[in-house]
């Protein structure tokens, strides 16, 4: 008798299937079989009715509550789920927040936990006075307003948005002990709603001279992009809309160029122009900033595409598991060339895996749930989670990433970007006292 | 079967109904703009020099204009300050990005005048004149020997400056271009 059934001896326990190492359990036991799961949570042994106080009315339900706000804000309960800033003074410098991956569920990135980067501080646009133009090598030129996209034919789709410089600190050569916020906190998922960038490139027309266009934004260091036509032609759009409603002003409003699967920065925001160019205009951001240093001392350039890329939100770093018996190993798939196919958990740092359920729907290029039932025994054990796209690309282990992009000689500034486009497998170390752990395995 | 004759007609058909639906589906609200009317706005660079302005500027004159509105972020003589160093003879050693600077990596010297004219001065972007511009180019790439103390920058001179990475790039998903 190994010691996971000897530790949790029901026999309801006993019935669930493990499918890999160190107590992974068949995802059908959570399809269908939540009942006996959740039956099953604890050490196994059923609880005792016996002693419990008898019910009683809490004040809240013997009062009349607070009025009915015109735009709802969350229970005063939930303050400390925030981003978190890496310049809450709005020094002369840029600006992060960063998502808190392992405090919410689901897919949807609220808006008010929308990761952002302003490079200098966020705009305060009036809607009535911004416009767009569309110019260079087309055959009319043209302007647009808010009020006047608002009436073009509107298309709405999720999709994950995730800085080029996203998981840096996994650069380190020694693992940074920090959660998957200060980790992987620079990508999030919304509903986009607003008019396909073709739509407009047709009443412009195009110049088939035309390989690029330079998206522009109205903030003040009017950051600047080159983008191929190709992905222009493709699904880029321009939204004005954000989970339902108006962007958020850090999020670009009131409209932004959104390239469903390619690095954050190129996802202009504040649009105001468009220029339709031959060559890319070699912008500081696509020269310098996303052009990564590669171990030979070469760089590449042009990365466009934030790959397939997974992580576990709960259990994670800074976690701590009260007992043994059963959870669920959550997190978020996602991959800048299409939908996730699948996505394997390991208990035992990699030695065996079991496949994840994918909580429905699986759209392109958004963020995909994963769920996966787990007995922890009370012993050692290292969550990872590696995800495969509809396309054959497969998230590398840390070991096989390192061996092709390199690492750094010494931990970075949990804030920096020391290079960019990281996406190899996050491991938690789960230690016997429940401690979850950020650990290379 | 069909014949010729019938998918022939039957094609024809089909493009009727595309270019009438596609026309209909475009409401034509754009507001028609001549490029004259765009030029304010339009401050694209790109690296064969196209966009570049009229006027110039030379290291000396970029010197004084450095020191009034440049120096207090980017530090003296622009050895680097709260904000970058912009002079920096450091080689590229490891894959950190802290280790890249104008000269060991930057491959387009039209990206410094394009970067300053649209950001800078962080407190007052598109405050400085094109000659102002032109100057402080000069005076970055003068102060990292990328150019001769004495070279004038403008349209014609700026984008024949030679960055000495530029060779040293790999294009990752040509497929995407």
């Amino acid at each position: 008798m190994n010691r996971s059934t000897g530790r949790n001896a029901g026999k309801r326990n006993q019935d669930l299937p493990i499918v890999a190492g160190n107590g992974l359990i068949d995802r059908r036991a959570l399809l269908g079989r939540g009942v006996m799961l959740a039956g099953a949570v604890g050490a196994g042994v059923a609880p005792s009715a016996a002693g419990a106080e008898p019910l009683t009315d809490d004040p809240w339900s013997l009062e009349i509550g607070e009025p009915t706000p015109p735009y709802q804000t969350r229970s005063k309960f939930e303050a400390r789920v925030v981003r978190t800033l890496s310049n809450p003074d709005n020094e002369p410098r840029n600006s992060h927040a960063r998502t808190p991956h392992h405090l919410l569920e689901g897919t949807t990135t609220p808006n008010g936990f929308h990761f952002t980067i302003n490079h200098g501080g966020i705009p305060v646009i009036d809607p009535q006075q911004h416009r767009l133009v569309i110019h260079g090598l087309v055959k009319q030129p043209l302007e647009f307003s808010l009020e006047t996209l608002s009436r073009y034919p509107q298309v709405s789709r999720v999709t994950f948005l995730e800085c080029g410089g996203n998981s840096a600190p996994m650069f380190s050569p020694e693992p940074m002990q920090e959660t998957v916020q200060a980790l992987h906190g620079l990508v999030s998922c919304a509903e986009w709603t607003g008019v396909k960038l073709s739509t407009l490139l047709e009443e412009t027309g195009i110049d088939p001279k035309a390989k690029w266009l330079v998206a522009e934004g109205a903030d003040s260091p009017h950051l600047s992009r080159s983008v191929p036509v190709k992905k222009a032609q493709d699904d880029a759009m321009i939204a004005l809309y954000q989970n339902g409603e108006r962007l958020m002003p850090g999020n670009g409003y009131p409209m932004r160029l959104l390239l469903p699967g390619y690095e954050g920065n190129m996802n202009v925001k504040f649009l105001r122009r468009i220029k339709l160019v031959e060559q890319p205009a070699m912008s500081m951001y696509e020269s310098r900033t996303y052009s990564q240093i590669l171990p030979d001392g070469k760089a590449y350039r042009f990365y466009f595409l934030q790959e397939v890329k997974s992580f576990i939100t709960s259990p994670s770093h800074g976690m701590a598991l009260k007992e043994p018996g059963l959870y669920e190993i959550s997190g978020i798939a996602y991959s800048g060339a299409g939908r996730i196919e699948k996505v394997m958990v390991s208990a035992d740092g990699g030695k065996s895996w079991g496949q994840a359920a994918l909580q429905e729907p699986v759209l392109s290029k958004a963020f995909t749930r994963f769920r996966m039932p787990w007995r922890w025994d009370g012993g050692p054990a290292t969550l990872q989670s590696r995800a495969w796209d509809e396309a054959g690309n497969v998230q590398p282990t840390r070991a096989e990433f390192v061996a092709v992009r390199g690492e750094l000689t010494k931990p970075p500034p949990v804030l920096a970007f020391p290079n960019q486009h990281y996406n190899s497998i996050t491991s938690w170390g789960v230690a016997s006292n429940g401690e979850v752990k950020h650990v290379y395995a | 079967m069909f014949t010729r004759k019938r998918v022939l007609f039957a094609a024809s058909l089909l493009l009727a109904t595309t270019a009438s639906l596609s026309l209909a589906e475009t409401p034509h609200l754009g507001k028609p703009l001549n490029e004259a009317a765009i030029a304010n706005w339009d401050i694209s660079i790109l690296p064969d020099g196209t966009g570049l302005p009229k006027g110039s500027g030379t290291s000396a004159q970029g010197a004084v204009v450095f020191a009034e509105k440049c120096s207090a972020c980017h530090g003296d003589n622009a050895k680097g300050g709260a904000a970058a160093a912009l002079v920096d003879d450091r080689k590229l050693a490891g894959i950190s990005a802290s280790q890249k600077t104008i000269k060991n990596f930057w491959p387009y010297a039209t990206t410094i005048f394009d970067f300053i004219r649209r950001a800078m001065p962080f407190t007052a972007p598109r405050s400085l004149s094109d000659d102002e511009v032109y100057a402080l180019t000069a005076y970055i790439l003068a102060e990292n020997k990328l150019i001769d103390a004495n070279d004038t920058m403008n349209a014609e001179t700026l984008p024949k400056v030679k960055m000495p990475n530029r060779d040293n790039f790999i294009i990752r998903f040509p497929d995407r271009i």
